[in-house]
């Protein structure tokens, strides 16, 4: 139910329904994404980035907010931890436990490493959990890996590094292959054929999905593995700072209880970050779809010890996040909607744009609507237009809703809204962090060795954009990718004295930069509790 | 002026608007979460709450990021359950109901107070679940527990001390893994990459200029 201010917009919406599911919207043309880009998307505000003065990536851009983390002070000062007597002793670290970090774990486990998982909150409290939409393999007939690499680099802006891109649409369907032996269960035909869909961006249907719980379905059977495998979890425990040997290589980590902010020290032969994304940084006051320790800590980590950045100044932000009711703000409402027939529509009812374009255009086609177009619909947290749902049914047939997308229809539903009979108001939400540490194809950093990189921490593989499905894709392509190579390194890796020096010599190089700041990083967690004297 | 409502958080009152959830309301009163707050939208069970409004007998329970705040709320969180979660091998199990008996024998020990499918945050039909479980009916048992989010909340309430999300996991992939029906053009293609025979086109792709990748991206042709 919408309230009264709503409903004059809505009943133009209704009145054009029929003509709008009928009408199919012109694709842009290259030249008008790229002014469309040029002039609405947000990571073309350059009065939103600084530019980094220490550091490997010295002279970059990246957002105000990163910039602020990764030249902040550490949690700890060099010389007051002990480092003599690790609390921990692995042959492989993994920080985080999303997608990525127990894809790792559980390879490096397959192949004979000892390994364990920190994580900052529970094992799969992670942006694994939240997908929705589905993961992207091309192994349909009409489609090949060579047809998902063009879609993908395309999507990106030409920018992905090519072998990456390469390694992930050739080990997708293997991916696929892996999820099911483990026992995920995706939508298929009576005959076992996938049901696959388009996403923003594809050429081919090549997303699959289990319901709308693609992602939970994933990182609920990905957590239960590591637990039969009884792979140890360290929950609740965060890295705040790598720890590399006398010789540079990476060696382990310096923990922190969450709860106790006790502090703790793991000792490793190689060392994954699967730390995931950025969302909780809320980069230009947007909202965010990810989930609460989504803060950029892997990169903060990793920038520290001397790891290389590529592409950190690109984040995506989903085109529709829910823009009402207020208690749901920022949550995503998954692209699946679109790909089952819903289209954009304006507050006069006119649909403005072909709703399957990649999701930098889409965005920056929705901030257009609402701001210089002006014609966004008012909702109290700023505009937003309408993501006509009911065309869903209208299309697939009744029912269609509730079978495809069930988690959208109760998300809205516990607020009164029916989606199969009423539309949404959607505005773009902060959703992806499409640059991070680079890697080689290996899965380790290109300058720090025996530190790899696995996930949404990873920059380079899809470029400045990156399409829906491939990030899921990407945590089990390059999430067993790293877990393999870091076991391998670790049976020959020898491991010199443990040290802090490039913590202490991050220190020096802030004020040597006359750096003035109080921030210390990485940030853990946002702080959203209201100040007493507000 | 938003409207405000009393809340009590573990007994203490705060006053807090009536828009929010318990969530963003704890934060509201003051508090920075660490516990009991994972994904803040409804996919992970982290938040699993206890709340009884006052005067009311039925105690309820919801998931504190997806439930808005009433007047005279009384709420206590319950951010860690005590589940049982049995060790297997997922390539060694059998596949039929003595799989359940052997790992979740007290499934078997359901009284049919339906406790469990009353306090589900997710509004499951639980005790259907696991009567489907008990029969060694994994499909059924897989679909019906499909949205479980493993908050723990319907075990907290069983006499029998069952852990229901832990028996839809092991349905769910025994169900993916065994009983689903296999994908041919699935193996197929593991197969032809296996086999090398995309290679070439890949490899063509490595080394073609970037003017000509936009060409190709730009005109090719979309699957209706
Ligand atoms: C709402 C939503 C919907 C999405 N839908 C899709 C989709 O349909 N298809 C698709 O392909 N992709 C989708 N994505 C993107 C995709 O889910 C993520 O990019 C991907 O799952 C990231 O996996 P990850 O393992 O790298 O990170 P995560 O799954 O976020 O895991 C990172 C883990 O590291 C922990 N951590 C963070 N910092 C530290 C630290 N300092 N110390 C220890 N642990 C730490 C975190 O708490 C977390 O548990 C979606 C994302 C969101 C948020
Ligand atoms: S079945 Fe139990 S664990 Fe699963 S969502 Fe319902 S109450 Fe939570
Ligand atoms: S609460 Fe326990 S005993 Fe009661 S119906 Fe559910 S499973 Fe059976
Ligand atoms: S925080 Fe994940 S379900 Fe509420």
């Amino acid at each position: 139910m919408y309230s009264e201010k709503y409903q004059a917009s809505l009943a133009a919406v209704e009145a054009a329904r029929a003509k709008n599911i009928a009408m199919e919207p012109q694709r842009m043309t290259a030249q008008q994404k790229e002014e469309l880009l040029a002039t609405y998307h947000p990571d073309y505000k350059t009065n939103e980035f600084s530019v980094l003065q220490i550091g490997p990536n010295k002279g970059d851009k990246v957002p105000h907010e990163l910039a602020e983390m990764l030249q902040a002070h550490s949690r700890i000062s060099a010389d007051s931890v002990d480092l003599s007597a690790p609390d921990y002793e692995t042959d492989v670290l993994v920080i985080g436990g999303g997608g990525a970090g127990t894809s790792a774990a559980i390879e490096a486990h397959r192949a004979g490493a000892k390994v364990m998982i920190v994580t900052k909150l529970r094992m799969g409290d992670a942006n694994t959990m939240m997908a929705e939409g589905g993961i992207q393999a091309a192994d349909k007939p009409n489609d090949s890996p060579a047809i998902h690499f063009v879609d993908a680099f395309g999507g990106g802006h030409f920018a992905a590094k090519r072998e990456l891109l390469a390694k992930l649409v050739c080990d997708a369907p293997e991916a696929i292959q892996w999820l099911s032996e483990l026992g995920v269960e995706f939508d298929k035909e009576a005959d076992g054929t996938m049901v696959t869909t388009h996403g923003g961006g594809t050429s081919r249907k090549r997303m699959h999905a289990a319901k709308d719980y693609s992602g939970a379905e994933i990182m609920r059977t990905l957590r239960d593995e590591v637990l039969n495998l009884q792979i140890p979890v360290v929950d609740f425990t965060a890295a705040i700072e790598l720890i590399l040997d006398e010789n540079g290589q990476a060696a382990g980590a310096v923990l922190m209880n969450m709860e106790t902010k006790e502090l703790l020290v793991a000792k490793a032969k190689t060392v994954i970050i699967a730390t995931g994304g950025a969302g909780r940084m809320h980069y230009q006051g947007f909202p965010t779809s990810n989930h609460y320790g989504a803060t950029a800590d892997g990169l903060v980590l990793g920038y520290r010890a001397g790891a290389k950045l590529l592409y950190a100044e690109t984040l995506q932000y989903h085109p529709t996040g829910a823009a009402h009711p207020e208690q749901i703000f920022g949550a995503l409402v998954t692209e699946k909607v679109r790909s089952l027939g819903a289209k954009l529509v304006n507050k006069n009812g006119e649909v403005f744009m072909h709703p399957l374009e990649t999701r930098d255009v889409t965005a920056a086609s929705i901030i257009r609507e609402c701001s210089t177009r002006e014609n966004g619909i008012e909702t109290g947290n700023g505009t937003a237009v309408w993501l006509d749902t009911p065309m869903i049914e209208a299309i697939g047939g009744e029912g269609t809703i509730e079978k495809r997308i069930p988690a959208m229809m109760r998300m809205f539903e516990k607020y009164g809204i029916d989606i199969r009979k009423e539309p949404i108001l959607v505005y773009p939400t902060l959703h992806y962090q499409n640059g991070g540490l680079d890697i080689t194809v290996d899965g380790m950093t290109t300058n720090v060795k025996n530190l790899f990189v696995a996930g949404e921490a990873v920059g380079g593989i899809h470029g400045k954009n990156r399409l829906m499905g491939n990030s899921l894709l990407d945590i089990i392509v390059f999430g067993r990718n790293a877990g393999i190579h870091a076991a391998q390194t670790a049976k020959t890796a020898t491991v010199g004295k443990l040290s802090l020096d490039h913590v202490a010599a991050f220190e020096k190089e802030i004020a040597a930069a006359g750096i003035q700041t109080e921030a210390v990083s990485p940030k853990l967690l946002p702080n959203y509790a209201r100040k007493a004297d507000k | 002026m938003e409207k405000m409502v009393n809340i009590f958080l573990f007994g203490k009152k705060y006053e807090v608007p009536e828009n929010l959830t318990i969530m963003t309301a704890m934060e509201y009163a003051g508090y920075q979460l660490v516990r009991g707050c994972g994904c803040r939208n409804g996919f992970c069970g982290a938040c699993a709450t206890i709340y009884r409004i006052a005067g009311d007998r039925e105690l309820k329970a919801c998931l504190a990021c997806q439930t808005t705040v009433q007047d005279n709320m009384y709420i206590v969180t319950l951010p860690f359950f005590p589940l049982v979660k049995q060790v297997y091998d997922m390539d060694k199990i059998s596949v039929n109901e003595s799989v359940m008996m052997q790992l979740y024998p007290e499934i078997y020990a359901c009284v049919g107070c339906n406790a469990c499918t009353k306090s589900c945050t997710q509004g499951l039909n639980v005790m259907q679940y696991i009567a489907y479980a008990q029969r060694g009916d994994f499909e059924k048992c897989a679909e019906e527990s499909f949205d479980c989010v493993m908050c723990g909340v319907c075990s907290s309430r069983c006499p029998a001390g069952i852990s229901h999300p832990q028996v839809g996991m092991l349905a769910r992939r025994i169900n993916g893994k065994y009983l689903a029906p296999g994908c041919g053009h699935l193996e197929d293609r593991v197969k032809e990459i296996k086999n090398g025979d995309f290679n070439e086109l890949i490899e063509a792709l490595m080394q073609k200029p970037v003017e000509e990748i936009k060409e190709l991206y730009n005109t090719r042709e979309i699957e209706k």
